[in-house]
């Protein structure tokens, strides 16, 4: 393989990788967004404040995700982009809500914080379902008929489902006291959909999909492909023993779902990766044929080399600043 | 009706770019602000520079996150809007725009958490380098983005293969000819409009009587900062146009309202262009003025606009929002000075003062935007500058689905200013006492959280 070959791969693998941590990280912040009804006026203080110092960069993953996919697949992005136009300005919509409430809730007139906890969780469930309909939408390739409508409404149902989850996993380990208990009764009415939802989708994909019914159902692919659903049926059966009520108050398992559910996320991608790859639309392009050429993606590649490792060390940084309880947000 | 989507396109981006960058042109200003009250407060202790940073800080989150927002939605857009220019000049925007959010948005968007919420979380130590971080991150991201909008301008360094553009240097590209210029007029003008919006939100505090000691000192800084930078703006802005004349021609012409290539050209201060009749109506003009100021010659040429016909921008628009930029950058430097001067003196006719401020706090938005209507509209119809035009990327979406979400976003857009507006209001009405009585209340039960915290870690 020369340089030509690889720097696409290269390239692949640093958006996906940018997409997993923005489902990962900007994953529990909607998730905590479209759990804020079911909390009481405190609470909703506490769960903002458990989310404060992070969300504007958890949401810069999908800009660079995005922004990997214009720089090294310029022919995809706009194919992509063009074809999900509505969704995506559906989600941009809520991402916009989502973000704006976040400040304008505490800053605001007293009298309009009402509304605006309403459109944080109304921004955080449009962001949440438009990204699963699109998600659905591309692993059926884009291409529009019935069965694609229904699969992706599928994965518009479940993505919410996922967030909702790593939400609860961030709140075990971000607070305490009543918030705490209402979590864990939050996390086990969730459990339940989104192990139906991973089971549905599992053996629904390859149903729906022909092209990638056959990567995955053949020999040996499917003996080597096995470790996937195996630990994606470990974490998931983990989270449920951790939900027991003698596990879950205790101090060393804060960690397990929020943990677990970053297993299952990585493990989804996998999978997804391995279905997609080597087209970057399934069916119609592959890598290659979309790449932007090779001196724009050297170019590239320099900065990301400097600066991602620099952006994950600030990161877990950052984290660190603010581990422990979130206390209530003070910004007075 | 049946409306072109083309247009529709067009005004839906314009809409965009328009909202968008009202915010990070204070972002941008006001990072270099709170930097400065931060410092003032590390180096004397002084705590009116800690109340200003804290007051101050809370505006800035909000515009922030007002612009972050709206800029993810621009990131989106180049795609959904048009795609054709990502096809056809991605090999140079896309890693531009990638450096922007490799070097500029995590930066700013991770450091700026400890800005707000680090206060007893960091040392006073980190909490000015987080400051100093974010300022760069915002300036970086205004360097990247810039370049990008110059090298649309004035393109350089590529060579076109197969209807592709590609990359000749890097170097030529990121500071192609107009860069230096524009990078340096939007940084002073986003600082220029920041000095004018918290000297006015201060005014209109000391009008509503809830000022303290904090509020003059902002009042201050913010007019010494512009009494100096309005004059440097107006000698920049000046080189701007100079390098446009030199590779934007059209452009320059539509700015001055030329329509024939001559010597000795008048500079037209005032007057109605008009593209059908193909001449200015009612001009007032200085003789020969124009070619001095742009050749340094009397008798110096300028092209017309009839030398670029059918590939010149709309004259009338250009043509005006020039001529407000202007008017409003002469306006700043009369009331910067005279501003300046009053407080100096310290005989401050304080009335006359507040309420002259609080009238300019947007003035600087105004300006902003005329200035990006002369410099976008008057690249028309080209999206790349001689190489590409607009209606050659526009995505091909029905005019009924891009009317739909221009609806969309005007609403939210509508909804968003008069919210932001009104809460700027909200959190200026705070009398100054009572935010100090509040902070004190914060840090004493701080302390007494330490204690317990302290008193129980004994007890085990």
């Amino acid at each position: 393989m020369n340089i030509e070959q690889i720097l696409p791969l290269i390239f692949a693998g640093i958006m996906g990788f940018a997409l997993l941590v923005y489902i990962i990280l900007d994953g529990y912040d909607l998730g905590i967004g479209m759990l804020l009804p079911l909390a009481n006026e405190q609470e909703k203080d506490q769960m903002v404040a458990s989310i404060g110092p992070f969300w504007d960069a958890n949401e810069t993953w999908i800009v660079l995700g995005i922004g990997v996919l214009l720089i090294a697949f310029p022919k995809a992005h706009g194919i992509i982009l063009t074809t999900l136009y509505f969704p995506v300005t559906l989600m941009l919509i809520g991402l916009i809500l989502r973000g704006v409430s976040f400040d304008f809730r505490v800053k605001a007139k007293t009298e309009h914080k009402k509304m605006w906890n309403n459109l944080f969780f109304l921004g955080s469930l449009i962001a949440s379902v438009s990204q699963g309909w699109m998600l659905g939408f591309y692993v059926m390739g884009l291409e529009p008929s019935g069965l694609s409508f229904i699969y992706a409404c599928a994965i518009a149902i479940a993505l919410p489902v996922l967030y909702i989850m790593l939400g609860c996993g961030w709140l075990f380990v971000k607070t305490e006291g009543p918030l705490y208990i209402k979590a864990t009764r939050w996390a086990r009415l969730t459990v339940i959909p989104l192990g139906i939802g991973l089971f549905l989708i599992s053996i629904g994909t390859p149903l729906a999909s022909p092209q990638i019914a056959e990567k995955w159902l053949t020999l040996p692919a499917a003996i080597g492909l096995l470790p996937i659903p195996i630990i994606t049926l470990i974490a998931f059966f983990t989270i449920i023993w951790a939900l027991q009520k003698d596990k879950i108050m205790s101090k060393k398992h804060e960690w397990i779902t929020f943990a677990c559910m970053i297993v299952i996320c990585i493990m989804s991608s996998l999978g997804l990766a391995y279905s997609i790859f080597p087209d970057i639309i399934i069916g119609q392009l592959t890598l290659w044929e979309t790449a932007s050429s090779t001196a724009s993606l050297k170019f590239t590649l320099v900065g990301v080399a400097i600066a991602v490792p620099m952006i994950i060390f600030y990161t877990f940084f950052i984290y660190r600043i603010f581990s422990g309880k979130a206390t209530e947000l003070s910004y007075d | 009706m049946e409306f072109d989507p083309f247009v529709l396109a067009r005004i839906q981006f314009a809409a965009n770019i328009s909202f968008h960058i009202l915010f990070p042109t204070i972002s941008i200003g006001l990072c270099w602000v709170l930097l400065y009250f931060r410092t003032r407060f590390t180096l004397s202790g002084d705590k009116d520079w800690e109340f200003a940073y804290y007051f101050w800080v809370k505006i800035f989150a909000l515009t922030f996150a007002i612009g972050v927002v709206t800029g993810i939605t621009m990131s989106f857009q180049f795609g959904t809007n048009w795609p054709g220019f990502m096809e056809k000049a991605g090999n140079i925007a896309g890693p531009l725009l990638g450096y922007e959010v490799l070097t500029a948005f995590f930066l700013e968007a991770s450091f700026l958490g400890i800005m707000l919420f680090g206060k007893n979380r960091v040392s006073n130590r980190m909490h000015l380098i987080s400051a100093a971080l974010v300022t760069a991150g915002t300036t970086f991201s205004a360097f990247w983005i810039l370049s990008l909008n110059s090298w649309m301008q004035t393109p350089d360094g590529y060579t076109v293969q197969n209807g592709v553009i590609m990359v000749e240097s890097w170097w030529d590209i990121i500071f192609n000819p107009s860069f230096p210029y524009r990078f340096m007029h939007m940084l002073v003008a986003c600082l220029l409009t920041t000095a004018f919006f918290i000297a006015g939100v201060s005014a209109w505090r000391a009008k509503k009587n809830v000022d303290g000691p904090a509020t003059w000192k902002v009042i201050r800084t913010g007019m010494f900062m512009a009494a100096i930078l309005t004059p440097v703006q107006i000698f920049i802005g000046d080189m701007h146009g100079l390098n446009t004349l030199e590779h934007q021609p059209a452009k320059l012409a539509a700015i001055e309202g030329i329509w024939e290539t001559e010597r000795g050209v008048g500079l037209t201060l005032f007057g109605f262009p008009d593209e059908q009749a193909r001449k200015t109506h009612w001009k007032i003009e200085i003789p020969k003025a124009a070619s001095l100021i742009l050749t340094h010659d009397m008798n110096g040429e300028i092209k017309g606009l009839n030398e670029f016909e059918g590939e010149h921008p709309p004259v009338a628009i250009v043509f005006w929002s020039f001529r407000i930029m202007v008017g409003i950058g002469f306006l700043m430097l009369m009331v910067s000075w005279w501003a300046s001067a009053q407080l100096l003196r310290n005989t401050a006719r304080k009335t006359m003062l507040i309420n002259v401020l609080s009238v300019m706090t947007f003035s600087g938005w105004v300006a902003v935007l005329s200035g990006w209507y002369v410099t976008e509209i008057g690249r028309q119809p080209w999206i790349v500058n001689g190489i590409l035009t607009t209606k050659d990327v526009v995505a091909d979406h029905g005019s009924g689905m891009v009317l739909t979400t221009l609806i969309a976003y005007l609403a939210i857009y509508a909804f968003l200013l008069a919210s932001y507006i009104l809460t700027l209001r909200h959190l200026a009405s705070k009398p100054a006492k009572s935010l100090e009585t509040l902070q004190q209340k914060a840090q004493n039960q701080q302390s007494t959280l330490n204690n317990t915290d302290a008193s129980g870690t004994e007890a085990l």
